[in-house]
């Protein structure tokens, strides 16, 4: 017997009133105790699309399902299957942590005393709860985004959707934030992330979906996605730096400054070769790192290739025509 | 649990978030309509009305203008709770704490409601206590005085939400208090009878649905009234189904709520 889909997104769209197609009808399945990345630029509807999910936004066509129940149909049942960590701030900044959390769930219909013991369980977990009878405004940036994570958990959603949580977040923060996260995947919670942060997603995500202008440009896996990386940029600290690069077969090196070599070369090519070769030559290794996160290289080149194939037949390509 | 039980957990949440929000701000809440109110019954009641006399039905003036201050900061102030309230909720995104939860629109629609007939009965009552180390007075008839109070409040509230949903800034929720609510506040026959008025105006008067608001609460409290006390209540009953289903609709349709 197959589990219901977390998510399915059935020919979405939406033009707003302005005119403006952010979402040309996508379709994309998301399984249950996912860790899903949704990834592209600014302005490929990702947040459109998120924004239909919770309701916020009206679609103008085609429909979504979360756990079986459709957003369109059933509003009030799909909701409930749902939390939000939107990409803005959106509570009263002079309510005190515990009340926004407990009101939240009250949202939801919750009891107040089921609620209170919710609100304190994910703030402590969050850390939060020293600050649960602030007012919402005196707590710092990476605090708020922690405290929309909380609010988000007190329905203790099965489909947790995180629309960019840690933009502006530093990176110790960031990282207690994730931890948090795979938790609560790890016990069963579908997560939907959208980040700016690609090493997040890379590190985090089993399954990804990247979106640009309103058209989804790849879906499959993440191991499926980087395998298809083919070509690797990496960084060399050098102790020594000869005055003439030597030319090495199936190897691109390039002088960053007197200490930094870049090597450019397919991932086939064995690095200990590359060691081996650039030992003769004199030149000792110190240290080494890529030069790109590798879902980065990949993202930058699949959206460019996208709007390269737009411009040239006036269609976006998906990772099926593409593979094809 | 049941629908119904989680809606009226989802009710209590949003009337107490509201209910403690006026608490919270009594300053801005509470204290200036008392203040303004009381200055009405020194110069107009006091002061003036000395001066008039016995008005009608043998009620001195401040007698007769009592139950029409204390229905005008009852309107006012139910209408500026949940138009400010609801705005701010837009204007900080909060609202979406709502929009995104399972919650039908007319739990939304009622916590916000009754959030804003709660400060307009507390003010009220307020009012009310002050009028009364001016005067003396004795309730005619309870019922339709609590009903004119509670129908009267949940019209201006139904009327602030409205405002607060099409507001794209501060000013737009100030711009129908300053130019509509009090013209006709004041027109209403809140300070005279509009039996005293000449043709056209007192025809013109009977389409002033305030009027009938204040003189449903001037029958309840003293028992006279310009108006057929059967014809105020039909009057406000319309108002609160013909608001109550705009505001259904605004939020159905999620205008200046969803994209």
């Amino acid at each position: 017997m197959t589990s219901t889909p977390a998510l399915v997104v059935d020919n979405l769209r939406k033009t707003y009133g302005n005119g403006v197609e952010a979402l040309k009808g996508i379709s994309l399945t998301v399984q249950p105790g996912d860790f899903f990345a949704l990834l592209g630029p600014n302005g490929a509807g990702k947040s459109t699309l998120i924004g239909i999910l919770s309701s916020l936004v009206n679609s103008s066509g085609g429909d979504a399902e979360i756990f079986g129940v459709s957003v369109n149909k059933h509003r009030s049942e799909a909701m409930r299957l749902i939390g939000l960590v939107p990409q803005e701030l959106n509570f009263n900044q002079f309510e005190k942590l515990f009340d926004i959390c407990v009101n939240q769930a009250g949202f939801y219909g919750i009891p107040r005393k089921i609620a209170a013991e919710r609100a304190e369980k994910y703030l402590k977990e969050l850390r939060l709860w020293d600050k649960a009878q602030h007012q919402a405004r005196m707590l710092s940036g990476g605090m708020k985004r922690r405290l929309m994570i909380a609010r988000a958990m007190m329905n203790e959603p099965k489909l947790l959707i995180l629309d960019e949580p840690t933009a502006g977040v530093d990176i110790e923060i960031r990282r207690s934030m994730w931890q948090f996260v795979s938790g609560i995947n790890a016990a069963g919670t579908t997560v939907i992330l959208t980040t700016h942060y690609l090493e997040e997603a890379e590190s985090l995500c089993r399954n990804i979906a990247i979106i640009d202008h309103g058209t989804i440009i790849e879906n499959t896996s993440m191991k499926r996605l980087l395998a298809t990386l083919d070509v690797e940029t990496f960084v060399l600290d050098v102790a020594t730096m000869p005055d003439q690069l030597p030319t090495l077969p199936g190897v691109v090196l390039r002088r960053r400054d007197e200490h930094t070599l870049e090597a450019e070369m397919a991932r086939s090519h064995d690095l200990n070769s590359l060691f081996s070769s650039l030992s003769a030559h004199g030149i000792m290794v110190t240290s080494m790192r890529n030069k790109t996160n590798r879902l980065e290289e990949l993202f930058v080149r699949l959206v460019e290739n996208g709007r390269q194939e737009s411009g040239s037949n006036g269609q976006v390509a998906t990772g099926k025509e593409r593979a094809a | 649990m049941s629908n119904s039980a989680t809606n009226l957990v989802a009710l209590h949440t949003i009337a107490r978030r509201e209910i403690v929000r006026i608490m919270r701000i009594w300053t801005q809440t509470l204290i200036p309509p008392a203040i303004t109110m009381t200055l009405y019954f020194v110069i107009f009641g006091k002061l003036v009305g000395s001066r008039i006399g016995v008005i009608e039905g043998g009620f001195t003036y401040i007698q007769y203008i009592v139950p029409g201050l204390v229905m005008m900061s009852i309107i006012t102030n139910s209408y500026g709770n949940i138009s400010s309230s609801f705005f701010g909720a837009k204007f900080s995104r909060a609202v979406e704490e709502m929009l995104v939860s399972p919650m039908p629109n007319w739990v939304i629609l009622l916590g916000y409601v009754s959030g804003a007939v709660a400060r307009g009965l507390v003010v009220g009552a307020l009012v009310l206590l002050i009028a009364l180390l001016f005067t003396s007075l004795h309730v005619a008839h309870p019922l339709i005085t609590f009903l004119s109070v509670l129908l009267g409040a949940t019209i201006f509230s139904l009327a602030g939400f409205v405002n607060a949903v099409f507001a794209k800034k501060f000013d737009d929720i100030a711009l129908v208090p300053t130019f509509i609510l009090t013209p006709l506040t004041y027109l209403g026959g809140v300070f005279y009878s509009v039996n005293m008025l000449g043709e056209p105006w007192q025809s013109i008067s009977r389409v002033n649905p305030i009027l009938y608001m204040v003189n449903a609460f001037r029958f309840g409290v003293l028992g006279i009234s310009d108006v057929n006390i059967g014809v105020a209540f039909v009057v406000m009953l319309a108002f609160v189904v013909g608001l109550s289903i705009v505001a259904l609709q605004l939020l159905k349709r999620g205008v200046g709520l969803r994209s």
